[in-house]
């Protein structure tokens, strides 16, 4: 975990989550608050980033923006870790009918798109985070069991869990002590993935105004209303863009930087 | 023979499955699901609404003939009609999925031409620089979300340059030219993420093949440089970039509807984004079945493909 942190996107990395979380609390102006008088205004000392169609403060709505899309993503990536581990691994160790149905429904949630699946709950249970992040927890259930239960498959014909069942160990006791600490390295590298994809995922269904609803921010959804008012206030829209591809681009630097760290054999950039 | 129609069966149980679960997805919702569609705002939906369009969507009628009803009607092309205005769902995806198709091969084509000598060339000096260049580009076009990436390109080169119209769609049989222009953007949009994607590929399964024996053979018989890697490297490693590739094309049906919303490409997604903000359960249902069939189908004809290419995987 030291290590992991320990690197150029590891640092960035905890700069961003230091942004996002400790900027809320920061004085800066409410994210909510319109000023329809100074709509489109730009930087001043109370607004360093200027203003937006509303008059509300466009660097506070970024922080809290970024904030969301961690908050959702990593909760619906943590949520979906543990169903899709749980399912997995008892797959892979019980073996036999258990793992025949989970890896089945598995591959039936795979057959529909993730985007398509979070606007077919939209359309049934309306949007916003209340749907949001069970539906994306729900798409990356699959990923998640597949890379626990292929991990079992190969940990648990080895001699050290076979001499753990001999001394008497019981299911539990082998699965939990046993197995899953050496099977952890891939699991935090999905989940780095996962979260990655849930940030793209939620960005865009905010954009098709489908995620986050308004007036809380999300950049997604300030992409999306700031592209008619672009002549008018160009940062608006650049901003947002600016800091979700920031973000991506740490995100996938840190995953990558994971990979290489729990599997020395892979080289990076092939 | 008995592999193909295995795999032939498993994708056919898989489009029922899939049919099947969309079908009750209205009926996992818990309470009445006529009443939780109309519902706006949390007011509760006038009775008399409800009913009808309880009756209109035939959930006043048991299970499984409901069932059987839906599941017919979409073996004849059926797939019901909108709530909104009683337009047929089928008609409406007919009209709108040869735009989408036709955005999704234009990028298709257009990532190829990009992703495939870039990863040649990168593989023909994987430490240089034009290897390290292209690497960090494609790591980048990964990073970036197609709707943010789309965003961009509109404010580029049609905002701030004006070279490009900023989106729309004109038939292609009415204006050729204006036709092209408005598919440049969005075509640009998806094949630069794809692009990326076949370009490691490429560049991954070139370097497999490059130091094998019969390239060496090859070259020392004295095969002109050029045909020993285009006739019989590149050749030999284009399998995996036709496998990944089709996947990715299967996926795309779906990652379209973002930049058709921001291009204003009155494919699918219109009429998909429209279903779900008006809360259109048969619009949406609609869509989503022949999205899914389409990516089953290609899945099993990827895994034709190969089970014709590379007899190993036929067992």
């Amino acid at each position: 975990m030291k290590q992991a942190f320990q690197s150029p996107s590891g640092i960035l990395l905890a700069l961003i989550l230091a942004i996002a979380f400790i900027g809320p609390l920061l004085p800066l102006a409410d994210p909510l608050a319109m000023d329809v008088a100074a709509r489109f205004g730009g930087p001043s000392a109370a607004h360093p980033l200027g203003q937006d169609e509303y008059g509300r403060d466009l660097l506070s709505r970024l922080v809290h923006a970024l904030r969301s899309a961690i908050l959702i993503s990593g909760g619906a990536a943590m949520i979906s870790a543990v169903i899709g581990v749980s399912v997995g691994v008892v797959a892979g160790y019980v073996r036999g009918f258990s793992e025949a149905l989970s890896m089945r429904v598995m591959d039936v949630i795979l057959c529909f798109p993730p985007l398509l699946l979070a606007m077919l709950a939209a359309t049934l249970y309306g949007a916003g985070p209340s749907t949001l992040v069970p539906v994306l927890a729900l798409v990356f259930v699959p990923s998640f069991t597949r890379v626990a239960h292929a991990s079992v498959m190969t940990v648990r014909g080895q001699d050290y869990v076979d001499a753990t069942r001999l001394m008497g160990a019981s299911a539990t006791r082998i699965i939990f002590r046993t197995i899953l600490p050496n099977i952890v390295g891939p699991l935090f590298v999905q989940f780095s993935f996962v979260v990655v994809m849930s940030v793209i995922l939620e960005s865009g269904l905010s954009f098709l105004g489908l995620g986050v609803l308004p007036p809380q921010p999300s950049l997604g959804m300030m992409i999306g209303t700031a592209r008619s008012t672009f002549a008018q206030e160009p940062w608006l829209l650049l901003a947002p863009c600016l800091s979700l591809i920031v973000l991506v681009l740490v995100l996938n630097a840190f995953c990558d930087h994971l990979r290489q760290l729990f599997d020395p054999r892979r080289e990076s950039g092939a | 023979m008995g592999w193909f129609v295995r795999r032939l069966a498993q994708s056919l149980v898989m489009l029922w499955v899939v049919v099947s679960l969309v079908f009750l997805s209205i009926h996992f919702v818990p309470g009445d699901p006529a009443e939780l569609l109309l519902a706006q705002d949390g007011g509760s939906p006038d009775p008399l609404m409800v009913q009808m369009l309880r009756e209109q969507l035939g959930l006043d009628r048991p299970l499984p003939e409901q069932y059987s009803h839906n599941v017919m009607g979409i073996l004849r092309g059926d797939l019901g009609a909108s709530m909104v205005d009683g337009s047929s769902v089928g008609q409406e995806v007919m009209r709108r999925l040869p735009r989408t198709l036709e955005l999704i091969a234009a990028a298709g084509i257009l990532s190829l031409l990009i992703g495939i000598p870039a990863g040649v060339l990168s593989a023909l000096r994987p430490r240089g620089r034009f290897s390290r260049g292209a690497a960090v580009v494609a790591g980048t076009a990964q990073s970036v979300p197609v709707f943010v990436l789309g965003t961009l390109l509109v404010v580029l080169f049609a905002q701030v340059l004006g070279w490009l119209p900023a989106g729309g769609f004109v038939p292609f049989s009415r204006d050729p030219g204006k036709h092209l222009q408005l598919l440049v953007l969005p075509a640009a949009t998806i094949a630069i993420g794809l692009s990326a994607i076949v370009f490691r590929i490429t560049r991954a399964s070139m370097l497999d093949v490059l130091p094998l024996d019969f390239i060496r053979t090859a070259r020392a018989k004295g095969v002109p440089a050029r045909r020993v890697i285009i006739r019989h490297a590149l050749r030999n490693a284009l399998m995996p970039v036709i496998t990944v590739f089709a996947l990715q094309l299967g996926g795309l049906l779906a990652g379209t509807v973002l930049v058709e919303t921001v291009f204003n490409w009155p494919g699918l997604s219109g009429m998909l984004v429209a279903g779900v903000n008006a809360r259109d359960y048969p619009v949406v249902t609609g869509v989503l079945v022949v999205v899914s069939a389409f990516y089953i189908g290609l899945n099993l004809l990827v895994d034709i493909i190969y089970g014709i290419t590379d007899p190993r995987v036929r067992k």
